[in-house]
């Protein structure tokens, strides 16, 4: 096998090992900072030690985001020694600002989110809540900012640079605002947030509603079901307006893409939309595809009648990604999406007329429904990021040329061979795996053993004197 | 100054940062295993149980800058440097996911599994990151282009592995003392018994490895000559490395820890020195090496890079001092410890 497929199998594998935790942590950062508020405001004990529960699988997850996002720092270097050279200067910014201003807040502040319950008083807890919340958010910006600009390459130039005697190019910045607010970073991080808002909820309801299902834990399990929800439906309703945003965004900066998503092969007066399909790279035509009529115009241009283009036009220019992929993850994200919208707001009408908790189908869903979460944020980067190939830095089209892009293939380490990338996919495939199991078996441990809450609670009328005497 | 040097400066801060900083967690590492029963060995594990992460912020931000900062040094170090590294990610994973996983589970085996995966990589690690320096300060085979041409064995020598054990012992000391604050009774009796241990030991391999760069690295020593002012470092190194066994018989062991910091801050030092104006050196053909002028990224990023210094590093002191003043002294278990 050559270095290139290797190195983005490996690529692709690290991350989205990593991308399973730190749309988690950020979703249930969200959470805590609820909790604890809900906390000193109303004084009820209850929030305090969801709270504590909360904090302990936050532990778990951000644990394990920690140390699988140092390989992908590292990984620029090591694999794409070349795409390091050619966009340190942009790149390489944005991810030192993520070290500076995100990791160092995060972490500084974890020690005491995690251990501090004894040793300070709840508004300095909650403070701590807040800046490792707000840590992780800062983290997104930072390393969203650094992917959008790979996407849609603004404010730089490029320039000859000059190593022991010889000019290389590379991009360098010289407008930092530019860069940063790039044509598709807003989108794209508001796109980023809400899956992570997403995830976060499904993952509390997934395990209040076990709760509920085995009739433990009820008073905590409805209200974090509850926050959930609310949370979950308000995300998965913004989620749909912020994806329509960033398709025609992509259809602006990057149409190949939108081609592969689509599985847009010839371009027509109206383009349909496709529901499902079964895109054939062969026949250059998607098999078995449910289609809306003009509706991806419609979606794109506000007119059922402009044409969407698709490879015929673009593939000399642009080149063709990987179509099925692309195709098949941004379909499931979409459709996951569409899922979530349905399920929420019929679990909200349920909950208003007061019979969501005796819907045991619905709640076992919810047990369910937080696999698929992972699954739709995976797959939205599965296509944002296969969907941009061959490109590893999108270029622009300045008077019908193409400028300033960098081939994925182009990025490679010269001094990396094959066996050595090999190795390493075995490696981490190995560590990774056992860390899967690990995570696996101890959330389910932490679940099992559940919140430290006195089952009467409930009917005891005297609960904090009885917490007296023990 | 120009910013190219000042980002070496910079760099060099952090690095220092990270070494006195992860230094300790890797020594508590490394004696963990003296701890004897559970009990013990959680105190021990507890001692950096809410600080390792920020301490090893320190190298991510290191990595970040380096990219940013000096991104030719960068990819070709990193690059160069793969097995070494992927053998470093794998350490730092189990480190991280062993001080995580350990208190999760009561069953003996799974906590001497994963105390015996901490101890492994803590010592690995000390002793790929003295590696890593001894390698940076004799060199490694690089094209006119700055890319690495050599194998796995241009990384390892005898120097590389003198200066590996240095990494291990000066680590050891410093997490040993740093655990004299952390204890109490027995256990800290034996903690300062291994301050002393570790003392020996860093004094051996720190004259060995002098000796060593003296006779085989002569321009380890000539950048002296345009910095004759670094003499004054080598002078105070000097004298901290002195002072520690006189505070650890005098038990004042904050002095000690202090002097242990000043030790490692020194030694990054002169390893910036011994390496300027080069980033990563070229050996044999040293016309080939990569210089802070030709490794950095343009000024403009150089200029924004400072001014995020300047507003985070505040910060980060800041919430550094706070992470430490919150759990000062000995550990004491709670049901929150790991």
């Amino acid at each position: 096998m050559d270095v290139l497929l290797l190195s983005r199998l490996q690529f692709a594998f690290t991350i989205m090992f990593h991308y399973l935790f730190p749309p988690l942590t950020i979703g249930l950062g969200i959470v805590l900072v609820f909790l604890e508020g809900r906390y000193l405001w109303t004084k009820e004990i209850i929030y305090e030690q969801a709270a504590r529960f909360w904090t302990k699988i936050f532990g778990l997850n951000f644990a394990l985001g920690v140390a699988t996002g140092i390989v992908m720092e590292f990984e620029f270097g090591t694999n794409w020694a070349a795409y390091s050279r050619y966009v340190g200067d942009v790149f390489g910014s944005a991810l030192a600002a993520e070290g500076i201003f995100a990791f160092f807040l995060e972490s500084g502040f974890l020690g005491l989110l995690l251990f501090g319950w004894d040793r300070v008083g709840p508004k300095m807890h909650f403070f701590a809540t807040l800046m490792v919340a707000i840590g992780g958010i800062f983290s997104s910006v930072w390393i969203t900012i650094a992917n959008s600009w790979q996407q849609t390459p603004v404010g730089h130039e490029i320039r000859d640079y000059v190593v022991n005697g010889k000019v290389y190019q590379r991009a360098e910045i010289v407008d930092f605002w530019a860069m940063v607010f790039n044509p598709s970073t807003m989108d794209r991080l508001i796109h980023v947030w809400l899956g992570a808002f997403i995830l976060g909820a499904f993952f509390v309801m997934s395990i209040s509603a076990w709760y509920l299902l085995k009739g433990r834990h009820l008073e905590f399990a409805k209200r974090s079901f509850t926050g959930g929800l609310l949370l979950a439906t308000v995300s998965s309703l913004a989620q749909l307006l912020s994806g329509h945003s960033n398709a025609r965004m992509v259809s602006e900066y990057q149409p190949a893409k939108l081609a592969a998503m689509e599985g847009i092969y010839e371009t027509e007066n109206s383009t349909g939309l496709y529901i499902l399909g079964w895109p054939d790279d062969e026949s250059e035509t998607v098999k078995y595809g449910i289609e809306v009529p003009g509706m991806l115009s419609f979606l794109v241009h506000d007119d059922f009648k402009t044409p969407v283009p698709g490879f015929d036009q673009l593939e000399e220019t642009w080149g063709r990604p990987p179509v099925w992929i692309t195709f098949q993850a941004y379909h499931l994200m979409i459709g996951i999406g569409m899922t979530f919208i349905g399920s929420t707001l019929l679990a909200c009408w349920l909950w208003w007329r007061g019979t969501l908790f005796d819907q045991r189908w619905l709640l076992w869903y919810f047990v369910f429904a937080v696999i698929l979460a992972f699954v739709a944020n995976e797959a939205g980067w599965v296509a944002a990021e296969v969907g941009r190939q061959p490109w590893i830095v999108y270029p622009s089209l300045v008077n019908g040329e193409l400028t300033g892009g960098l081939r994925t293939s182009a990025g490679l380490s010269e001094a990396v061979r094959a066996e050595q990338v090999l190795g390493s996919i075995i490696f981490f495939g190995l560590i990774y795996f056992l860390l899967f199991v690990l995570w696996v078996t101890l959330l389910h441990q932490k679940i099992s053993h559940g919140p430290e809450i006195d089952e009467v609670d409930e009917n005891d009328e005297y609960p904090s004197m009885k917490k007296a005497f023990e | 100054m120009d910013w190219q040097l000042l980002w070496f400066v910079l760099l060099g801060i952090l690095l220092a940062g990270y070494a006195i900083l992860d230094g300790f967690d890797f020594g508590v590492g490394m004696l963990h295993p003296f701890a004897k029963g559970d009990e013990e060995r959680r105190i021990v594990l507890n001692s950096i149980g809410p600080l390792w992460d920020g301490n090893e912020v320190w190298l991510v931000t290191f990595g970040g800058a380096l990219f940013a900062a000096f991104p030719e040094a960068y990819a070709t170090i990193f690059s160069g440097y793969y097995e070494a590294l992927m053998l470093v990610l794998g350490c730092l994973i189990f480190r991280a996911i062993s001080i995580e996983f350990r208190s999760k589970r009561p069953e003996a085996w799974w906590r001497s599994t994963w105390d015996s995966l901490f101890f492994m990589s803590s010592l690995t690690i000390s002793f790929a990151f003295g590696l890593a320096v001894g390698s940076a300060l004799i060199g490694i085979p690089l094209d006119d282009r700055g890319i690495f041409r050599g194998s796995i064995l241009d990384q390892i020598g005898i120097y590389q592995i003198l200066v590996g054990l240095l990494s291990v012992s000066m680590f050891l000391m410093h997490g040993a003392i740093f655990l004299v604050f952390k204890t109490r009774d027995d256990l800290q009796q034996r903690m300062i018994r291994w301050t002393r241990r570790g003392f020996v030991a860093f004094l051996t391999m720190y004259l060995v490895v002098t000796t060593a760069t003296w006779l085989w690295i002569p321009r380890a020593v000539a950048t002296f000559e345009h910095f004759p002012y670094a003499w004054i470092v080598v002078v105070l190194k000097f004298l901290a490395v002195a002072n520690i066994p006189r505070c650890l018989k005098n038990h004042n062991y904050l002095q000690a820890f202090f002097s242990s910091c000043c030790v490692i801050a020194a030694l990054v030092f002169l390893l910036g020195v011994a390496l300027f104006p080069n980033l990563v050196t070229s050996s044999p053909v040293s016309e080939n090496s990569l210089t802070i002028y030709h490794a950095a990224s343009s000024e403009m990023t150089l200029k924004i890079m400072s001014l995020y210094a300047l507003i985070g590093m505040p910060f980060v002191l800041g919430y550094t001092f706070m992470a430490y003043r919150t759990f000062r002294g000995a550990v004491k278990l709670d049901k929150h410890s790991y």
